[in-house]
């Protein structure tokens, strides 16, 4: 049984947790606001970006010559799996989601005896996979002490990639963020960038539109493909930042919550056994006076 | 207007401009290009310059470019740029810095004729503005 004055401390202690995680619940609830704004201010662009390119694939005609980027380089040996995560922690479950889902990822392309290499964006995520696939990570990027992440960041990552893949380095790229749904789902998302998935068959009616091209489709292909994976790589990041605080906020709200029942208890705890203490005495003095 | 139809310059951060226009003129990668209504579908890529959007004979805005992509559908027009600014904006700081950078890029020995191309007539776009503004 601890003492009155244990329990006394640990209530304080308790209590003084709860001010932090709401704090941080409040700041996370802000910052989430802003980057929401972001993330849905982002998505106009990668969707035409994306309309660009179904269109330009489309009309075509000669796909042996096609970009590299495009049609990928016919073989499948090498992944390139860049984890996008964030560089802090404290948001729930939101570094682990997507580390699980790279991880059965790498699992299976190891089980089919193809080569795995990692690029990690954000050190949670590094943290997390350097335990067990130290040896494939090729590479580390942090936005450490960034107050915002822009597109040059972004468009770094993408170089990085596109010199990679123009070293022969890999042949087929995934990147693994997570989604922002709403405030309490983020999905953890695998989108391959090269090559580019084979385009939804449904939009093949779209194909009908003719457009007039100048350089040629080739040319503007060679220059566009590379743009979208920067593209791409911004837009994980922007969703990642939207769904890092949604996560925080719905992390930081439970542990205000769990905090508040902690101390609830303890203040229980702590009267039954201040009354118990009472009665003691009480039960000595009268035990004492009817003896007498 | 019945002469108007819909521009957009988009970058990956915001929506930079979204109107109805008369005609835009843009420095497309193989030579400037206006476009009016009812103008064939067209993609094309951007090399550094000015967009000037017609809002009205009068009314017109600038933007400065470094890249960019230009899709023309169904009567609406689509800029993708990551570097499309206001000309209003543009102090001569960022244009010195920009044309510092250009020229140190140009020096190097390994670029490829296109990337020259595109380089040179990045500063020559500077070096004109730089003058309007001094």
């Amino acid at each position: 049984m601890p003492s009155l004055d244990d329990l006394k401390k640990r209530i304080s202690s308790v209590k003084s947790t709860q001010k932090i995680t709401k704090a941080m619940k409040m700041v996370a609830a802000a910052k989430l606001r802003r980057a929401q704004e972001s993330a849905e201010k982002g998505r106009p662009f990668s969707e035409r970006m994306n309309n660009i390119i179904l269109n330009l694939s489309q009309s075509i005609s000669d796909k042996e010559s096609a970009s590299k980027f495009l049609v990928g380089t016919g073989k499948d040996k090498v992944h390139l799996c860049v984890v996008i995560t964030a560089d802090r922690g404290l948001c729930g479950g939101f570094n682990t989601n997507i580390c699980r889902k790279a991880k059965s990822y790498f699992e299976k392309i190891l089980k089919e005896g193809k080569t795995l290499k990692i690029l990690t964006v954000g050190s949670k995520g590094n943290d997390q996979l350097k335990r067990a696939y130290n040896n494939y990570i090729i590479d580390k990027i942090s936005f450490k002490g960034m107050k915002k992440v822009s597109y040059k960041e972004a468009e770094n990552v993408g170089n990085k990639i596109i010199d990679l893949f123009n070293d022969n380095q890999f042949d087929v790229c995934k990147i693994f963020y997570n989604k922002f749904k709403n405030v309490i789902t983020q999905i953890p998302q695998e989108q391959q960038i090269i090559p580019i998935e084979s385009l939804k068959k449904e939009e093949d009616k779209k194909s009908e539109n003719f457009y007039e091209f100048e350089p040629d489709e080739t040319e503007i292909l060679e220059n566009l493909l590379p743009r979208n994976i920067s593209t791409q790589i911004f837009k994980a990041i922007l969703e990642n930042a939207a769904s890092e605080q949604g996560s925080r906020m719905t992390a930081m709200d439970n542990a205000t919550r769990n905090a508040g029942d902690l101390v609830d208890k303890l203040t229980i705890t702590y009267n039954r056994s201040r009354q118990a203490a009472i009665t003691k005495e009480l039960i000595e003095i009268i035990s004492g006076a009817e003896s007498l | 207007m019945e002469s108007d139809f819909k521009v957009e310059i988009i970058s990956p951060e915001k929506i930079i401009f979204s109107d109805n226009v008369k005609m835009i003129t843009f420095p497309s990668y193989e030579g400037d290009m206006s476009i009016l209504k009812g103008h064939i579908s067209i993609i094309t890529f951007l090399r550094p310059g000015i967009i000037k959007v017609h809002k009205s004979d009068q009314n017109t805005i600038d933007f400065f470019v470094e890249d960019g992509t230009v899709e023309y559908f169904n009567d609406s027009l689509v800029i993708l740029s990551a570097s499309a600014i206001n000309l209003k904006d543009i102090t001569k700081e960022f244009l010195e810095h920009l044309s510092r950078e250009a020229q140190e890029q140009l020096k190097k020995e390994n670029i490829t004729d296109q990337e020259r191309y595109i380089l040179n007539h990045k500063l020559d776009t500077i070096k004109e503005k730089e003058f309007k503004l001094s």
